[in-house]
C-alpha cells in the first residue's frame, strides 16, 4: 500500500522508516511559530524549568495581532517577548512592522518543504502551501515545543481534493475555497490531512495556494499540503538558503476521501454570519448595505490581493459614509505595493492605509466594528463578535475582487470581472 | 481520577467557536485563570460564568471548540473548575489543548441528544467516571471512550505544563 503525502513527511520527522495511520509518534518540527502570545507561552515555559530553549535558530517570532499596540498592556505584551528574546538569543524574532507570522516566515525562506511547522495559531494550516506540514498547537504545548523540541501526533488519515476546470475571469482562488468549505462542512476535515491537487491547483499562484492552505483550517483540517512544483521551487529560489528534497505522495496511497470539484461555472462565493461554511453565491446577498470594508490579513492581504482591488477601485471612489481598511500582510508586501502604485491607487479611492499587521480580524484593536455595524472581509472568519464587537454585527467573507466592488457601492454586489 | 458530580448546561448549537468562548480582546493580556473564567461564553450570553459552579459541565453539539488555538477557551473553564466539556465532537485543536491543560472532555453524542430532546435538560445532576467512561443521568448510563496513551499520560500530570517539567528534570 502506498503512501500519503502527511505519512511520509511524519516519517522523516521523527525518523522512522514507517508510520502507519493512526499511530502515535514523536515528531521534530524544522520551525516552531509564535506571535503576540509568546509572552504567555514565556511564562509557561519557564514554569516548565528548562535551561534553554532547544534550538534558538528554529523559534519563530512575529509580532502581529496587536501591532503597534493600542495600550499599555499590549505594550507591554510585546516588551515580555522582545526581553525573551534576547534572554534565550531567538534568531527568528520579527519586530512590529515586519508583518503577519504567516507571510513572514516563508517570505524569509523560513519554510521548509515536506517538513512539520508547528505554529501557536490555528492558521498555521498556510505553510502546507509550500509543501510543508503547517500544524497548529497551543501555548501550552508551544512552551514545551520551545523546552523539548518535539511533540506526539498521532499520523492522520487523507482527503485528496481534486479540482478542474478553468474558472471565469472573475473567480480567485477565495471564491474556489469558500466554495469547497461550504460542502465539506465546519468539521468536515476534523483531524485530516487535506492535499490539493488538479489543473487548477497546478495553475494557481503561491498566494492562491497560501489562500487555500490557511484557510483549511475552516474545514477543521489538521493540515492540508499542496505539493512542490515550479511555482514553489520559483517562490523558494534566493529565499530558503538550504538544499531540500520535495516529497511526494505515492500514486497508490489510501486516501479516506477522494473529492473532485469543477471550477469551470463556479460564480462569485461568500461566506455568511455567523459560520464559515455558509457558503453562497454573492449574487444571493446582493445589495446589503456595508460600513466597513476590509483588505488584509494572512488570507489575502498580499500583492496580488490589493493589486486586484487597485484595478477596480483606480480612479474611483469608494460610496460615501463607508470605510476601507487597509492592512498589507507584510513589510515586503507594502514596499512592492508602494513601487507598483497600488498603495497610491488604494488611498486616492479612500482607502485607511494600516500597518502590516492582523488588525480587525481577530477584533482586539485598530478597525473594529461598531453596534449595528456589517462588514466585508477578505479575512478567514466570521464568527459572531469576530471584528471586536457582538452586538448586533456582521462579518461576510469574500474575495479582494467582491470586496473592492463592493466598496464602490457600499453594498454587497457581485464582481462581474469588467 | 477521581468521579465527578455537578449540574449541566446547556449551550445548544453546533460549531460553538473559540470567539464565542473566549473573545479575541482579551487574549493579549496576561489574565489568571480565574480572571478568564469571567469571559466564559460572554459573546454567547452575558455573565454565562455566574451559572457554573465548581464541577459543573456544559453540553454542546458538534465540532465545540471550533477556530483560533487559543487555548483561553479551555482554561477560563479551568478558572471556574468546570468538571469538563460534554459534545458530540470536538475540534482536534480545542480537544489537544483541553488534554494539555487537563480539562475533562468527552464525546458522547448518545448523551447530547438525551439532553437536547428535553425541554428543560438545563442544571440536571450528571455523575462522571473519567476511567470507565460513564455519564450517569437521572439513572441512565451513556458509555465513552476514556482518554488512553499519550494523551491519557498528559492529561494524568496534570496537563503539559507538569508533565513537559517532570520530563525536563528526569534528562
Amino acid at each position: 500500500m502506498g503512501k500519503t503525502l502527511i505519512q511520509k513527511i511524519i516519517e522523516k520527522s521523527s525518523g522512522r522508516n514507517n508510520v502507519e495511520v493512526g499511530e502515535i509518534v514523536f515528531v521534530k518540527p524544522s520551525v516552531v511559530l509564535s506571535h503576540d502570545n509568546s509572552a504567555d507561552i514565556s511564562k509557561t515555559f519557564e514554569k516548565m524549568g528548562p535551561k534553554r530553549v532547544f534550538d534558538p535558530s528554529k523559534i519563530f517570532i512575529a509580532l502581529d495581532h496587536e501591532v503597534p499596540p493600542p495600550d499599555s498592556k499590549k505594550a507591554l505584551n510585546h516588551s515580555i517577548i522582545r526581553d525573551f528574546v534576547k534572554k534565550y538569543g531567538i534568531t527568528n524574532f520579527f519586530d512590529c512592522g515586519e508583518g503577519i507570522c504567516h507571510q513572514v516566515l516563508p517570505e524569509k525562506g523560513l519554510v521548509e518543504p515536506s517538513t512539520v511547522v508547528f505554529g501557536s495559531d490555528s492558521h498555521t494550516t498556510s505553510h502546507g502551501a509550500f509543501g510543508a506540514a503547517g500544524i497548529p498547537v497551543g501555548r501550552t504545548e508551544t512552551a514545551s515545543l520551545w523546552a523539548l523540541g518535539e511533540t506526539w501526533l498521532k499520523v492522520p488519515e487523507s482527503f485528496k481534493i481534486i479540482i478542474k476546470g478553468t474558472p471565469q475571469k472573475n473567480i480567485f482562488p477565495k471564491d474556489v475555497i469558500l466554495h469547497i468549505i461550504g460542502k465539506i462542512g465546519a468539521d468536515g476535515a476534523t483531524y485530516i490531512s487535506v492535499e490539493f491537487t488538479g489543473e487548477y491547483v497546478d495553475k494557481m499562484s503561491m498566494g492562491g495556494r497560501m489562500t487555500f492552505c490557511n484557510l483549511s483550517a475552516e474545514m477543521g483540517a489538521k493540515d492540508a499540503i499542496i505539493p512542490v512544483d515550479d511555482t514553489t521551487r520559483a517562490f523558494l529560489k534566493d529565499r530558503l538558503k538550504k538544499e531540500y528534497e520535495p516529497l511526494y505522495a505515492d500514486k497508490d496511497a489510501k486516501y479516506a476521501k477522494t473529492l473532485e470539484f469543477d471550477v469551470t461555472n463556479l460564480k462569485p462565493q461568500i461566506a455568511k454570519p455567523h459560520k464559515v461554511d455558509n457558503v453562497s453565491d454573492v449574487s444571493e446577498v446582493a445589495g446589503k448595505k456595508v460600513d466597513v470594508f476590509f483588505l488584509g490579513t494572512c488570507t489575502n492581504g498580499r500583492v496580488e490581493d490589493l493589486e486586484v482591488a487597485a484595478n477596480i477601485l483606480k480612479g474611483k471612489k469608494i460610496k460615501a459614509d463607508s470605510r476601507l481598511l487597509v492592512y498589507p500582510a507584510s513589510k515586503e508586501v507594502l514596499l512592492t505595493c508602494l513601487d507598483k502604485g497600488i498603495i497610491k491607487t488604494l488611498v486616492e479611492a479612500g482607502g485607511e492605509i494600516n500597518t502590516p499587521a492582523c488588525g480587525p480580524c481577530l477584533g482586539a484593536y485598530g478597525g473594529v466594528l461598531a453596534p449595528n455595524e456589517r462588514a466585508l472581509s477578505t479575512a478567514n472568519r466570521n464568527f459572531k463578535g469576530r471584528m471586536g464587537c457582538s452586538e448586533n454585527t456582521e462579518v461576510y467573507l469574500a474575495s479582494p475582487a467582491t470586496v473592492a466592488v463592493s466598496a464602490l457601492y457600499g453594498e454587497i454586489t457581485e464582481y462581474k470581472g469588467e | 481520577m477521581e468521579k465527578i458530580k455537578g449540574k449541566i448546561h446547556i449551550v445548544k448549537d453546533n460549531d460553538v467557536n473559540t470567539d464565542l468562548i473566549y473573545a479575541g480582546k482579551y487574549t493579549y493580556e496576561i489574565l489568571t485563570p480565574e480572571e478568564m473564567g469571567k469571559h466564559t461564553l460572554e459573546d454567547f450570553e452575558k455573565d454565562y460564568f455566574k451559572k457554573m459552579n465548581e464541577n459543573d459541565f456544559i453540553v454542546s453539539g458538534t465540532n465545540f471548540g471550533c477556530g483560533s488555538s487559543r487555548e483561553q477557551a479551555v482554561t477560563c473553564f479551568k478558572g471556574l473548575k468546570s468538571g469538563g466539556i460534554i459534545a458530540k465532537s470536538f475540534s482536534r485543536l480545542y480537544f489537544r489543548n483541553a488534554v494539555n491543560k487537563a480539562l475533562l472532555v468527552i464525546e458522547s453524542p448518545e448523551f447530547v441528544d438525551y439532553i437536547f430532546a428535553k425541554n428543560n435538560g438545563e442544571n440536571l445532576d450528571v455523575e462522571v467516571d473519567p476511567n470507565k467512561g460513564e455519564i450517569i443521568c437521572e439513572g441512565k448510563t451513556f458509555k465513552f471512550a476514556p482518554l488512553t496513551g499519550q494523551a491519557l499520560e498528559i492529561f494524568s500530570a496534570g496537563g503539559l505544563g507538569e508533565y513537559t517539567k517532570r520530563k525536563l528534570a528526569a534528562m
